[in-house]
């Protein structure tokens, strides 16, 4: 019985000597380029949640996907994922790159069929035909898309774009889902429809999504908790709805009352 | 005047008697420029891809010398490749001047870096965007590179092509270091000028109009290709 209680988290491992067990953890990460563009002391995601990165542009939200998506390397720091730090290379860390997935701010559509789009991490990890099949039905017609399994991605409009993207990213179940300005290109109506499915997502998989938004409003809407990026620095986190009600930064604050000139 | 005409008709009879010495210069110009442009493409594909994926920046020399041996001209090729392969040369003791492969070597010079230097322009428009977005997507460094290559297809096919309508019309190098020699070495352009000097204009327009549609053939293709901005390879 007490065994289960052992196992709640705190306990050290070989992985990790800190002893911690947040789902994702960041350590001292740094990235400069002409000047410093980002410095995380320390941030922790939990496993199933969904987070909103805010902050003004050039904050060093993309970056900050980025890192953790392992496509920018950091100058210094670790990520810990499942409480194991990433290795620097080697099939490890393609491993645990397979586990999570970036949708970009502006999502690239190879040019070919909407259905070998959404194929595509699917088959690059071998799954069956038949599977494939039949999960690229079944999100097509999540996004409302059932009759364009056969157009060419290029065809598509921009609305249409970013839910095959969307579908694209989720159809391997990722663990992790980090997704930059979703919505930003979209009008009213499609982002509402893009709000809606990612919504879905929490409850139909499991997953921890990350959403780097600007718009406070949709951080509210989607996001559990949020992380406010200020000139590369963490500034403030906390339970969303909490951090926008009583902000307990000065910075906070004016990004929220749309004080923050940028 | 009537001289032009009376040679543009022997040319047809020559062309559909498929005359036996036409038919073996055609095939042989094909099969130089061919195995040139399957060399510069195998050579090339890769060099192009990895430049391209490199950030601008770090290649900048590299892009120079690059555009400078695409517009490399042919003779100075041949004279490069001659002095490589005379029985003085360092690569003289081959004994390759004056044959097939010579030409064939001299073309790659040619082609190569047009190739190479159109497949990195290619890449570099999105490439960057498509390897990241595969490796996102799980690829691994391999499958990522070839997504990016099957994602610029339509410029990959438009180095080769390029490539390809440069060297089969070309007459400096294969000149040089072929020679010309009948039955051997002898290819479409070199034999034109031959047979030109030696006023033997229907076997020249012969051959001439067999390039031009060669060089029709290829051009069509290509634009047909840009234009419709898409190729279910
Ligand atoms: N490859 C790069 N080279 C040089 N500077 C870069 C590079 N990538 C990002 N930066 C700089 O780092 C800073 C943070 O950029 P980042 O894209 O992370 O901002 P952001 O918070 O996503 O902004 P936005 O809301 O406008 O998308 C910016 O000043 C940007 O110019
Ligand atoms: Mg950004």
């Amino acid at each position: 019985m007490p065994s289960s209680i052992v196992f709640r988290g705190g306990e050290k491992s070989i992985y990790n000597p800190a002893g911690n067990t947040a789902f994702l953890d960041l350590k001292n990460i740094v990235k400069s380029y002409d000047r410093e563009v980002l410095n995380v002391r320390t941030l922790a995601f939990e496993r199933g949640k969904i987070y909103g990165i805010i902050g003004p542009s050039g904050a060093g939200k993309t970056t900050l996907l980025r890192i953790i998506n392992l496509l920018t390397e950091p100058d210094r720091g670790t990520i810990y994922f499942e409480g194991r730090p990433i290795p620097p290379n080697g099939p490890a860390r393609l491993a645990l790159q397979r586990q999570m997935t970036l949708v970009f701010q502006k999502p690239l559509l190879f040019s070919t069929t909407v259905r070998e789009n959404i194929a595509y991490g699917l088959r690059t990890r071998g799954y069956s035909r038949e599977e494939i099949k039949k999960r690229v039905s079944a999100l097509l017609e999540q996004i409302g898309l059932p009759h364009m399994k056969e157009r060419h991605a290029g065809t598509l409009s921009g609305g249409e774009a970013q839910r095959v993207a969307l579908a694209r990213a989720v159809a391997f179940k990722p663990k992790l889902l980090l997704l930059d300005e979703p919505t930003a290109n979209l009008d009213p109506a499609n982002v509402e429809l893009m709000e809606k499915m990612i919504l879905q997502l929490k409850q139909t998989m499991e997953v921890t999504i990350i959403i780097v938004t600007h718009n406070i409003f949709q951080a509210r809407r989607l996001t559990d908790e949020a992380v406010f990026l200020y000139d590369g620095q963490v500034v403030e986190t906390g339970e969303t709805s909490k951090m926008f009600t009583s902000p307990r930064d000065e910075r906070t604050q004016a990004f929220i009352e749309g004080r923050m000139i940028y | 005047m009537p001289r032009l005409l009376e040679g543009i008709l022997e040319a047809f009879t020559l062309i559909i008697r498929l005359d036996p010495e036409l038919i073996k210069i055609v095939f042989l110009s094909l099969r130089v420029s061919g195995a040139a442009i399957i060399i510069s493409t195998l050579l090339g594909f890769p060099l192009g891809t990895w430049l391209g994926l490199k950030p601008e920046k770090k290649t900048a020399l590299v892009n120079k010398v690059i555009y400078t041996l695409m517009g490399l001209p042919p003779v100075v090729a041949g004279l490069v490749i001659y002095m490589l392969l005379s029985r003085m040369g360092l690569l003289g003791v081959l004994g390759l001047l004056y044959t097939p492969v010579a030409m064939i070597i001299a073309q790659v010079t040619l082609a190569l870096p047009i190739v190479t230097g159109l497949t990195m322009v290619g890449v570099r428009s999105r490439g960057k965007e498509v390897e990241e977005t595969a490796r996102s997507l799980g690829a691994g460094p391999l499958l990522s590179a070839w997504t990016v290559v099957r994602e610029s297809r339509i410029s990959l096919l438009g180095a080769v092509v390029t490539g390809f309508g440069r060297v089969i019309a070309e007459v400096g190098a294969v000149m040089m270091v072929g020679g010309n020699i009948e039955g051997h070495t002898r290819v479409m352009t070199t034999a034109i000028v031959l047979e030109t000097r030696k006023g033997n204009f229907e076997y020249a327009i012969g051959l001439g109009l067999i390039l031009l549609s060669l060089s029709f053939v290829i051009n069509a293709f290509l634009y047909r290709v840009q234009r419709g901005g898409e190729v279910h390879l």
